[in-house]
């Protein structure tokens, strides 16, 4: 085997510090002790690999799960996965969910009172194509309140799963709304002190994608990791 | 062309609406070689409270020591029927569970061999990145020169070596105290 070119660390003040008060859950979470630096071996630079055995054309679709339609307004959610190098990256996985139009999810812990719709479960997946390209039709979601703080809700999002070509790769992450009141309030999107990666959360309406009187587009583009391609030697 | 990498944003409480799809427990079914291995272990959280939330997924190479993935180029054979990826969610007592083989020493850096290994990845609510952590096999001599385990300081080690119970390996993640597990900076 040739040396393993490892991934590209993150960016100063793009991700999360697993120790945020601001969100309440992680203090009990986090973990105290320093992490260990790990190396990426073999053991980080591969993944699962899925593929059109694992899933149905259907799943990507959430508004044709069940026998009726969903209540809310239908949205198409689109975008490319790239990597940090501007590669598309091609057939991975993205599975996502999400609450319905009121607010709420299809889980017994969600006690929000506001209605289950029998018409919709909120989850859907699907792979990339060769150009990175992926393509959901769903319903928009409700903003719900929690219990973070006072008076605390959260803005209108979709939850993303991407697996990617390497284990170090993998992220999960959120989809927010262009315009949405909520997101200055919200310790989930205000977790990174860095405005743009902020602002690479938020979906952007996309009148190329919009179906003429069916359903609104919103573009989302997701980067993943990519390999550092700077020689150690020229790093100057 | 340059870009960042997307912020990663936790999974909530709500996992099991978009995951349980795909739930893999069972990674080995009959026929794949290898010796077979059940790991069962709890996720708790800094009062010792088990985290019923959490999603666990593994990530292993094969009983020959090569992984189901196109950057591993080796020159061992692979077996169809063994993805190497299995995907458990914890339950109310914040257990988890894997039926699988353990697979084989796989290379690490600088032409050293690794011992024996699963990757671990952990999500749950309150973790805003996920986790990443390694669970070894017991009693296995490979384990005295992983170059892995010897980035650890010794007296943690033992935090990512699962441990023998009625045929079975016990292997926990604790988020915090003074049996934390080991996690990553990847």
């Amino acid at each position: 085997m040739k040396p393993i070119a490892p991934y590209r660390r993150p960016y100063w003040n793009t991700q999360p510090d697993y120790l945020f008060p601001k969100y309440a859950s992680t203090v009990k979470r986090a973990p105290i002790q320093p992490l260990v630096v790990l190396p990426h071996t073999l053991s980080e630079v591969t993944a699962p690999v899925f593929g059109y055995d694992d899933i149905k054309p259907a799943d990507s679709d959430l508004t044709r799960q069940h026998e009726g339609e969903p209540l809310g307004e239908r949205i198409v959610v689109s975008g490319r996965v790239l990597d940090e190098n501007g590669k598309p990256v091609p057939n991975i996985l993205i599975e996502i969910w999400q609450a319905n139009a009121a607010g709420r999810y299809n889980h017994r812990v969600d006690q929000h009172d506001a209605p289950i719709d029998p018409n919709f479960t909120g989850a859907g997946r699907t792979l990339t194509d060769n150009e990175g390209r992926y393509r959901f039709m769903t319903i928009r979601p409700g903003e719900y309140p929690w219990r973070n703080h006072y008076n605390a809700w959260r803005p209108a999002h979709i939850h993303f799963s991407l697996f990617g070509p390497a284990i170090v790769t993998r992220l999960i992450t959120q989809m927010y709304f262009p315009g949405d009141p909520l997101l200055e309030y919200d310790p989930m999107f205000t977790c990174v002190a860095d405005e743009k990666a902020r602002q690479r959360l938020v979906s952007l309406f996309d009148w190329e994608t919009t179906i003429p009187e069916y359903a609104l587009g919103y573009r989302f583009d997701i980067v993943l990791r990519g390999r550092d391609e700077t020689p150690m030697e020229k790093r100057r | 062309m340059s870009l960042r990498a997307s912020t990663s944003q936790t999974i909530g409480p709500y996992l099991r609406i978009g995951l349980e799809w795909m739930v893999i427990e069972d990674l080995a079914p009959q026929g794949v070689g290898g010796e077979r291995a059940r790991i069962e272990g709890r996720v708790v959280d800094g009062d010792g409270k088990p985290v019923n939330d959490a999603a666990i997924e593994i990530w292993q190479a094969n009983s020959h020591g090569r992984y189901a993935s196109p950057p591993d180029t080796q020159d061992k054979p692979l077996e169809r029927a063994f993805r190497g990826y299995g995907r458990s969610l914890t339950d109310d007592s914040g257990a988890f569970r894997f039926r699988t083989i353990k697979p084989g020493r796989v290379p690490g850096p600088q032409g050293t061999a690794q011992a024996p290994h699963l990757v671990v990845t952990v999500f749950m609510r309150g973790l805003l990145k996920q986790l990443l952590t390694r669970m070894y096999f017991p009693d296995d001599p490979a384990n005295a020169d992983d170059p892995v385990l010897a980035l650890v300081p010794p007296e943690r080690r033992s935090t990512l070596i699962a441990t023998k119970r009625d045929g079975m390996l016990e292997w926990n993640v604790v988020l915090q105290g003074k049996s934390e597990t080991v996690f990553f900076d990847f």
